[in-house]
């Protein structure tokens, strides 16, 4: 029967402040460890998809809907571009850029997007192949992994593509087939959302997108032989085809710190019907209109988390009124005033701590299936089975928290005057 | 085992309470009788080391415990003195088992919990070990609280009040009980009451009076 047994026994005993403090705690912790998991993997998503790309090119509109759209797939492009536009880009030529990666957006395959680009995306993101080849011919596709797991796609399968960036049966292109050459290991990155062929492709798809739409019903419809027409996957053969368009160019800098670099954006922004915006920054923005929400939500978690460890000091304060004698009995049995101290303290930690395994298992909870949500709506994967390191820190401040809470009551009951108590009949 | 001298305690704005020469050998029983306000209780608080001692000495088993430090004291009496009080008071969050085991880890000994379960069969509680204390009538829990004040065999046994709530029978039945079990454990026994019926029955007293 040592005080640590005791302490339990006492707080086991009123079942009701027990819930209650452990339910408000537990409130707190779990709101601020929700956060925690939350924010964390969203910058990590974030961060790992910024792929030291430092500006993105493409249609004048939102450039934070250019970003969202072009390199975290989340969002509808904001138009087309020329190749005649974008051709001082694409030439290897200009002396700041060291890579301009062109994206072709569109089409997708059970929601996942099809991106007509180059080899440099793959490079970009670190990807490499699990089977199989990069595409080379048109309508080759190599697939991410996500899109292995979840569509079933293998090696060699072919599929047909539908219109948008959603899923709609009725807008598929009956006629595109593609073919499955290659699937890429995951890397963590958006490139595990994507199905990438070369840029001719997703021209190819739409022409004959066109072709269908002025062929008249009724009238014969020749058939289209994919096979015959190849492209090579350099920007040089791009510039081949001004009149075509692509949707955005991914650029980075030979060096970031050079100072026409960063100049480079505003001229475009200035000087063409292209617009030029920085991810960094872009994303930076984004952060701050969430963090408006999620600095809120933690003003809201650190008022429960106060509050709760007031419950804990009023319900120990209340506790000790009604324990005066039992406290001045354990005296007499011969605990010191540090035992008695300690009983309570330890009562406070054991509070604190029940509060804490209870938030942390809400949040883990809460954030796995926010992540099953997010997962649907986004394709993007987020895991409530992880521990942060932060954690460990909430774990610090929640027995503070419980310290704090007990030690007036525990100090209370160590100068208890056990004559006094005693005599009071 | 317990001897006084010269004790006299002066509470905050009050008089000098004189007390006179106690002295209680081992396995002796000793009755300290007087009126209401006359200072008994004080002076079981002095005798107990829960009042310290402001003048004169108490000496129990060779230690003078005028002289422990406040922790020294809390430690002494936890092993040296059982103390029963007029009003029981109970851990109740535990059991009647547990109470006593607690007074064993409470005064830093080993827990026995064997040792003490026989105590409470030789008090004739045995049986309600395991019950919580506040379901326990006012005779058993006297016999609770004499069994937690026995377990951890003391050297002074001080009682107070113990006999004035009961009616003739019982006040014979749990005297003879402290004397019994303060005996089997070598203790001096102190019984401190306002209780005459006890004066017939006790040859060694002490009486309190107001000077």
């Amino acid at each position: 029967m040592n005080i640590l047994r005791l302490a339990w026994r006492n707080i086991i005993k009123n079942p009701l402040n027990l819930l209650m403090s452990i339910i408000l705690f537990g409130l707190g912790v779990g709101l601020i460890s929700f956060l925690l998991l939350f924010n964390s993997q969203l910058k990590e998503k974030f961060d790992k998809n910024l792929a030291e790309i430092d500006l993105v090119v493409g249609a004048k509109g939102s450039p934070l809907q250019m970003i969202l759209c072009s390199m975290y797939h989340i969002d509808n492009p904001t138009g087309n571009i020329s190749i005649k536009q974008a051709a001082p880009l694409l030439r290897n030529l200009h002396p700041l850029i060291k890579k301009a990666i062109p994206l072709s957006l569109g089409d997708n395959y059970k929601s996942f997007r099809i991106v007509g680009t180059n080899h440099d995306l793959v490079e970009l993101y670190n990807g490499k192949l699990k089977e199989g080849n990069l595409w080379s011919a048109d309508f080759e596709v190599t697939i991410g992994r996500a899109v292995a797991d979840d569509t079933g796609l293998k090696l060699g399968d072919t599929f047909v593509s539908s219109h948008g960036f959603n899923e709609d049966d009725d807008m598929a292109h009956d006629h595109s087939s593609f073919k499955v050459v290659g699937i890429l290991e995951g890397t963590g990155s958006v490139l595990d959302q994507l199905i990438l062929t070369n840029t001719a492709t997703i021209w190819l798809v739409h022409e004959h997108e066109e072709e269908s739409g002025e062929e008249a019903a009724g009238q014969t419809h020749e058939s289209h032989d994919h096979g015959d027409q190849s492209h090579d996957n350099s920007n040089a053969d791009l510039l081949n085809h001004p009149e075509q368009e692509i949707t955005s160019v991914l650029i980075q800098y030979k060096s970031r710190t050079n100072f026409q670099a960063l100049n480079f954006g505003r001229n475009i922004n200035e000087n063409t019907e292209m617009q030029a915006a920085s991810p960094a920054i872009e994303i930076n923005r984004l952060y701050n209109m969430i963090g408006v929400g999620t600095d809120a939500l933690r003003s809201l978690a650190i008022l429960i988390a106060i509050v709760s460890a007031l419950s804990i000091f009023i319900s120990l304060f209340k506790s000790m009124r009604e324990r005066k004698y039992e406290l001045a009995l354990i005296r007499v049995l011969g605990a010191g005033r540090t035992k008695v101290f300690a009983l309570i303290i330890l009562e406070g930690l054991i509070l604190a701590l029940i509060g804490f395994v209870i938030g942390s298992i809400l949040s883990h909870i809460g954030m796995e299936l926010v992540s099953k949500h997010l997962k649907a709506d986004f394709r993007y994967s987020f895991t409530g089975w992880k521990w942060l390191t932060e954690e460990w820190f909430v774990f610090g401040v929640a027995l503070l928290l419980g310290f704090v809470a007990a030690v007036i009551p525990a100090i209370q009951a160590a100068k208890t005057d056990i004559n006094k108590t005693l005599s009071e009949k | 085992m317990i001897s006084t001298h010269n004790l006299s305690y002066k509470y905050k704005g009050g008089a000098d309470i004189v007390f006179p020469d106690v002295v209680c050998e081992e396995q002796d029983i000793l009755l300290i009788l007087g009126t209401s306000g006359v200072g008994k209780t004080t002076l079981l608080h002095l005798l107990g080391g829960i009042l310290s001692i402001q003048k004169g000495s108490v000496n129990i088993a060779g230690t003078e415990i005028s002289k422990l430090s406040d922790a020294g004291l809390d430690t002494f009496r936890g092993q040296n003195i059982g103390i029963i009080f007029q009003q029981n008071h109970f851990v109740d969050a535990l059991t009647v088992l547990e109470n006593v085991v607690l007074a064993q880890s409470l005064a830093g000994k080993k827990t026995d919990k064997k040792a003490a379960k026989q105590l409470l069969d030789r008090l004739n509680i045995g049986h309600k070990a395991d019950k919580n204390v506040r379901d326990l009538s006012q005779g058993e829990k006297q016999r609770v609280a004499i069994a937690r004040a026995l377990i951890n065999q003391p050297k002074l046994i001080l009682a107070d009040e113990p006999t004035s709530a009961l009616d003739d029978t019982n006040c014979q039945e749990v005297l003879d009980l402290l004397h019994e079990q303060a005996k089997a454990a070598g203790s001096a026994l102190i019984v401190v009451t306002h209780d005459t019926r006890l004066k017939d029955k006790i040859a060694n007293r002490v009486i309190l009076q107001t000077i």
